[in-house]
Order: C-alpha cells, then sequence, then structure tokens
C-alpha cells in the first residue's frame, strides 16, 4: 500500500489542528488507506448494465414496427390491415442469422468494454484529510471534499444492490450538488469505509492496526460470496458490522399505520371524497369516477410513507446518530456532532389524543438543487412517544443542559407552565394568537434558542446557536401598532420553520441582542467540525 | 508563530493566529485570543464609508417601532436615490412611450390595463425611493455586521463576521456613472439576505476588505 495521504496537496489549509505529517490514521478498510482505488467490479452492471437491458427489450418490445420502418423502409408501405413481418422471421427467410448475431455480439463487446473502460478510469482515495473521486474517460472529473466540512455519510442500498451485496456510500458535503458518491462498493467494504472517513473526519487519532488485507479470489468467486452474502442478509436483516448499536426507539407496525392515516392528509383526503360526493349528488354524476384515482393516489402515498418507517432504527455511534431505515431500500445515514442546524418538534392535532410527536431536522443534505427526490432524512423520528423524543433529542443536541432540558419537555413541547419562563406574545396582541397566545413564545438559552409555538396543533423549534447563521427582526404597520415584532432565526433551508411573530417588541429587541451576542459566543467556542478533536 | 512543520503552507504569516481560535487544542479558549481589532476601524476608515451619504436614519413615526439602537449606522450614498430614481424614470417612460405608440399606430386599447399596472407601480416606488432610501443603515461592530432596511416593513439582521460565505459587489452601467456599489453578503443561510443597495464604489471595496479581513480572523464551521 503506497502512503499518498500524507502528501496530498489539500494539506495546506491549516485547519483542525494536524500536527504536521502525524502518522496515518489507522483505518479498519484496505480501501481507505490514503491511496487510489476501483469501486467494486459489478459497479457497471448496476449502474447502467441493468438499464440497458431493460431499455434494449423495451425498445424492440414496443417499437418493433417503428424499428422495421426505420431499418426496412420496404415494409413500411404495407396494405393496411396487415400485420409486418417479425424481424426473427425476416432473418430466418433470409438466412441473416450468423450476421444478426455476431453484430450483436459486436455491439455487447463495444459496451462490455465501454463499460469496463469507465469503470476503470472511476477510482477513489480516501486521504487524512478529503475524499476524492476521479471519473470520466474523455471528459474527466476530479472531485475532492474535505474531511472536516463533512455533512454526513449516507449508506444507501436499493433492492437490486442489496441481492448483490452491494451498496452506495454517499458523502454529504455542504453545499448544493456537493455529494461525494462511491457507488458501488461490496457492504462490507461501505461500511468499513464509512466508518474509516468518519473516523478521519472526526480528528480521533485511533492506535489501531490496520485490518489485514481479505485474501482475494477470483473476481467469479467475490461476485458468488457477494450474492450469497447478499441474499444473507436478506434474510439477516440489517448487517451493519462497525458498530451495532441498538436503536433506542422501536416503531411499532400498527402505531406506524395509524400514525400515517391521523397525518394531515387524511383530512385532505376526507375533505376531497366529501367534494366529490357532494358534487356527484346535486349537479354532475361522472365526477363519482374520480374517487378511484383519488383513492390510488393516496393510497400509493401511505403505503410509501409507511414502508419508509419500517425498520427504523436511530442509533448512536461514536460519530454520530446513525439513522436507518427501509424496507427493501435501506437507507443508513450518519450525522456527525454538530451537523444538526435546527429540530423541530411537532405534533399534528390527530395525533394528539396518542401522545405521539415526530422530530424533523435542517440538515445540510448536500443534494443538487435539480434532484428532485424529497430529503427523506429529514424527518429524523416519523413518529414516536414522549419517551422516544427524549431520547432522540438527547442525541440531536447533546450540548443541551439539564436545565434546557426543562425548557424543553416541561415548558416547550408540553407548556405553558404557570411559571413559564418563555417570553410570549403580549395581552394586547392576541388578536392575531386567538388560540396560540398564551403558547406562542420564544427563549434563549446558553446554547440554543427555542421556539414554541401553535395550540391545537404543537410544535417546538430548537436552534442550536452554535449553527445559527444570523438573526432577524422584523416589524409591519399592524404590528408596529401593536408594539410587537417577529424574531426570525436564518438557519440553513430546510423543513423547520425557525421564526417566531408577535412577540413583545421590547422583548424581541432585547432577545435579538443577547441572540447575536450569544451566537458569536456559541460559534467561537464550537469545536464540532473535529468532533473527537 | 506556530508554524506546523510538515508540508510547506503557502499561507502569510498573518494565519498563525488567524487560525488559533480555531484549534481544537485550544477548545474553550476563544476568550483566550487576543482581541482583534475594532472592524469599524478609526476615523478615516469611517469618514472613507461616510463620504456623501445620509445623515440621519429615517424611522417611523410611531412609538412602536423598532428603535435604532446605540451605535453609529453607516448609510447609502446620496447617488442612489439618483440611480433610481433614473432607472424607475427610464421604465415609466418607456413603459409610456410604448402604450401611446400602440394606441396611436395600432388603435388597440387593451395594453393600457397592463401599462396602467406598471406605471402606477414605478410612480409608487419613485415616490418612497428618496424615503426608503434613508432608512438603510449598516453598523460594523466588533463580533458582528447589523443591517437594517424598510420604514413600513422594518427589518433589523445581525450577521457575525464568521458566518459569511462570501461579500459580493455588482455595479452597473449607471451605477459607474454615479460611482455607486450593491454589497450582498451570503451566509449559508439563504433567508439572512442582506444587500445593501447604494454604497460608494471606495466605501464598497473598504467594507469588503474589511469584512473579509475579520471573517478570516474569526472563521468558524458551517
Amino acid at each position: 500500500m503506497t502512503e499518498v495521504g500524507a502528501a496530498a496537496p489539500g494539506e495546506s489549509r491549516g485547519d483542525g489542528g494536524v500536527p504536521g505529517p502525524a502518522p496515518r490514521t489507522p483505518v479498519r478498510s484496505p480501501l481507505s488507506d490514503g491511496a487510489w482505488h476501483r469501486l467494486h467490479p459489478l459497479t457497471p452492471l448496476l449502474r447502467g448494465g441493468l438499464y440497458l437491458v431493460v431499455v434494449i427489450g423495451f425498445v424492440v418490445a414496443n417499437l418493433r414496427e417503428r424499428l422495421i420502418e426505420l431499418f426496412l423502409p420496404t415494409f413500411a408501405d404495407l396494405p393496411p390491415g396487415e400485420v409486418p413481418p417479425d424481424p426473427v422471421d425476416f432473418l430466418l427467410s433470409h438466412n441473416l442469422v450468423l450476421i444478426a448475431v455476431v453484430l450483436a455480439l459486436v455491439v455487447l463487446a463495444i459496451l462490455l468494454g465501454a463499460f469496463r473502460l469507465s469503470w476503470g478510469f472511476h477510482t477513489f482515495r480516501i486521504g487524512s484529510d478529503d475524499v476524492e473521486v476521479r471519473s470520466g474517460v474523455l471528459f474527466r472529473t476530479h472531485r475532492r471534499a474535505p474531511l472536516d466540512r463533512v455533512q454526513g455519510v449516507n449508506l444507501t442500498r436499493p433492492l437490486l444492490a442489496r441481492l448483490l451485496g452491494m451498496a452506495k456510500l454517499e458523502v454529504v458535503g455542504a453545499g448544493l450538488d456537493a455529494n461525494v458518491r462511491l457507488e458501488y462498493l461490496s457492504t462490507r467494504e461501505a461500511d468499513a469505509v464509512r466508518g474509516d472517513i468518519l473516523r478521519l473526519a472526526s480528528g480521533r487519532r485511533l492506535a489501531e492496526a490496520t485490518a489485514p488485507l481479505a485474501v482475494q479470489g477470483s473476481r467469479v468467486r467475490q461476485a458468488a460470496d457477494a450474492v450469497g452474502s447478499g441474499l444473507q442478509g436478506l434474510v439477516d436483516g440489517e448487517d451493519l458490522s462497525d458498530v451495532a448499536p441498538d436503536s433506542i426507539v422501536r416503531i411499532p407496525f400498527g402505531r406506524l399505520v395509524a400514525s400515517r392515516l391521523l397525518s394531515g392528509s387524511t383530512l385532505v383526503l376526507l375533505a376531497l371524497l366529501i367534494g366529490i360526493v357532494v358534487t356527484a349528488t346535486f349537479s354532475t354524476f361522472w365526477v363519482l369516477f374520480s374517487v378511484v384515482p383519488a383513492f390510488l393516489g393516496f393510497g400509493a402515498y401511505y403505503v410509501r410513507s409507511v414502508g419508509r418507517g419500517l425498520r427504523y432504527s436511530v442509533a448512536p455511534t461514536l460519530d454520530g446518530v446513525r439513522v436507518t431505515f427501509g424496507l427493501f431500500t435501506t437507507v443508513s445515514e450518519i450525522l456527525p456532532p454538530g451537523r444538526v442546524h435546527a429540530i423541530e418538534v411537532r405534533q399534528p392535532v390527530l395525533w394528539r389524543p396518542f401522545g405521539w410527536w415526530s422530530i424533523s431536522v435542517n440538515r445540510l443534505s448536500g443534494k443538487g438543487a435539480t434532484e428532485s427526490q424529497a430529503d427523506q432524512l429529514a424527518a429524523v423520528l416519523p413518529i414516536g412517544t414522549r419517551v422516544d423524543v427524549e431520547r432522540v433529542l438527547h442525541l440531536l443536541a447533546p450540548a443541551l443542559s439539564p436545565a434546557e432540558w426543562s425548557a424543553v419537555f416541561r415548558d416547550g413541547i408540553l407548556g405553558p407552565v404557570p411559571d413559564d419562563p418563555y417570553m410570549t406574545t403580549p395581552l394586547r396582541a392576541r388578536l392575531v394568537r386567538p388560540l396560540s397566545w398564551r403558547r406562542n413564545g420564544v427563549l434563549l438559552t446558553r446554547s440554543a434558542l427555542f421556539l414554541r409555538r401553535g395550540w391545537l396543533s404543537r410544535s417546538l423549534s430548537v436552534v442550536p446557536l452554535a449553527r445559527l447563521q444570523s438573526i432577524g427582526v422584523r416589524q409591519g404597520p399592524l404590528a408596529r401598532a401593536m408594539r410587537t415584532a417577529a424574531v426570525t432565526a436564518h438557519v440553513i433551508a430546510g423543513p423547520v420553520q425557525t421564526s417566531i411573530g408577535a412577540i413583545d417588541r421590547d422583548d424581541a429587541v432585547t432577545l435579538f441582542s443577547s441572540t447575536a451576542a450569544a451566537a458569536v459566543d456559541a460559534a467561537a467556542g464550537d469545536r464540532s467540525h473535529r468532533w473527537a478533536g | 508563530m506556530t508554524n506546523t512543520p510538515g508540508p510547506p503552507e503557502p499561507v502569510p504569516s498573518r494565519s498563525a493566529d488567524a487560525d488559533a481560535p480555531d484549534r481544537p487544542v485550544s477548545a474553550g479558549g476563544a476568550g483566550a485570543s487576543v482581541p482583534p481589532p475594532n472592524p469599524d476601524g478609526g476615523d478615516a476608515a469611517r469618514a472613507v464609508r461616510d463620504e456623501g451619504t445620509f445623515s440621519r436614519v429615517l424611522e417611523p413615526r410611531s412609538q412602536g417601532r423598532l428603535p435604532l439602537g446605540d451605535g453609529t449606522w453607516h448609510q447609502l450614498a446620496r447617488a442612489y436615490v439618483w440611480v433610481q430614481l433614473i432607472s424607475l424614470g427610464a421604465l415609466f417612460v418607456g413603459v409610456a412611450v410604448v402604450a401611446v405608440a400602440l394606441q396611436v399606430v395600432l388603435r388597440v386599447q387593451w395594453q393600457w390595463i397592463p401599462a396602467a399596472v406598471i406605471l402606477l407601480v414605478t410612480a409608487a416606488a419613485m415616490a418612497i425611493t428618496p424615503r426608503q432610501a434613508r432608512s438603510f443603515g449598516y453598523q460594523l461592530r466588533r463580533d458582528d455586521l447589523v443591517f437594517r432596511r424598510g420604514i413600513l416593513w422594518q427589518r433589523v439582521v445581525a450577521v457575525p463576521y464568521g458566518r459569511m460565505q462570501l461579500v459580493d459587489i455588482t455595479h452597473g452601467p449607471l451605477d459607474r456613472g454615479f460611482g455607486i456599489a450593491q454589497l450582498k453578503l451570503v451566509t449559508a443561510a439563504a433567508s439572512t439576505g442582506v444587500v445593501i443597495p447604494g454604497l460608494t464604489q471606495a466605501a464598497a471595496e473598504q467594507v469588503r476588505d474589511t469584512l473579509i479581513e475579520v471573517a478570516e480572523s474569526r472563521r468558524t464551521g458551517l
């Protein structure tokens, strides 16, 4: 193994307190030793090969006539009603079988060669300061992600890749389309590499010996092993070998289904149904037929959202919170400390009798603006009881002191309480918060800003000051007439609402200046970009 | 100079103390580092920023307004009003001319609906511009930049220097003619939205250099 990492040109970023050419952190996986490596040999198959086969099959099946028209125009002007000849019949009848087979083989060989070539050019390197990926044959791309800015590491295993024992590794960077993807690696490798990346990013220097290299067999042997262990993994369920701590929450299937059925979309569905039925009764009967697509759409939505919550686990690891979910496509993300920019605990009104809550976070997902897939992991806890919520919050916001925890639970989530520490809406402004004016409030503690909202459907946002980007206060004419103002904590974009209105003007101004000062202090004392340093 | 051995670091000597608060070794020692100089600078720096600007931040009359607080506010250049009036006026005249031309040449009427909307909005914007320009203000405090704007809708934002990702200066041809520029601060949060539209070019460059300098000395993670 060559030692390249220590001489990496990215070394001059004087951060993280690396004392010069330190001895390389011992890593567990032979892939993360700082030299260039290739991805798993079956990668081309998963990335493009199978799609190609599917596409060819689809094209042949559907566009047969078009193809004939295109390539054999003599058959295009057939008399109407006559079925155009099958291309296979045509080949057989004209003794062109050999040529056709040879042609197909040549095309296949070229494609395989191209895939093999592109696989050969796709290499990655995990150094002590960054992760790099080089790819492309004609147009080379070279992407490097500094490890101290890693926002998380995702391990995704689509169903097919799972069968082959492979996984996608995605190093989440800060910024739009800033992720570094390593697809595909064998599951075992991917997990070890993830552990290594996080360990390197944490700045921790373990005195562990490098794991002995696995005995490498032939390609076929490897593939067979991979399929075997993949099938075994499918039977066993989870097979993350690095650290396998127990999940701190368990979501019973019944509760998951019930929570999805009791979500706000059910109300929409009911309203829609009533609307359709009423319309059908009074005027146009045919509107009734639109019930079917509505049901289908909502049914698909329910199935999807339930499937997402299946086999769900949240677990603490040395390098942050590990969230795993998914039945067929399993996703497992590790969120290192200090990468959570805002947390929101929310309770839709229908969940209230059951005491259920959900938690979502704002974090950098590194996805491009054009990537349409929703950020699934923003919902860190899809459904949980109060105990679950407490456990998960303790993981997500470890910096909160015991005094601040009472601000979370006693006052924030369930409040208001008689000796309420929150700044709430003054009596004169209760018209703009007719139901929630007692609850609508904000509290600044040493390490976080708490925003409490809503009376029917309650929510509490927690913004760690060390992650606060800026703080704003604003006031429109109506608020000015009532001497109130709105305070907004500016954090990176996400589902969490970080703004609160109808706060007394003087309170808001005091809060603004004290938050600004506290945010500066918190940021100066923050060490989480190298969390184990 | 606590220079690190090993690979040569092509960084200026400033990096020694600039990076000091960034090192995990000095955990919790944020206050221990030497306090950096006042970003607002001396009288000379302030004179550059306050050259040709307004002298008083305009506020709403109501007593319920957001107060100015203490500290001196720097304001926009007076030329900004002229730039705004000229560009809005050009739009106004252009739309009016097109609408009248359509009426005279093609004898159509419908264009007056969109044209009237545009003309009204532009006229309103021209009417409020002189007052609105006086409501902008910014302060370079010790650890953060405070920005305020608006009379009817007031907005005050405090951005810690360490959170700035980049500082952007733009100026169009008309801006250049009047010697002003727009300065924009970008943080990781899109909602920060601090845009100072009409600084004199000297002031804009001076603020930018100051911001970059202090941001470097207080660099933090995201």
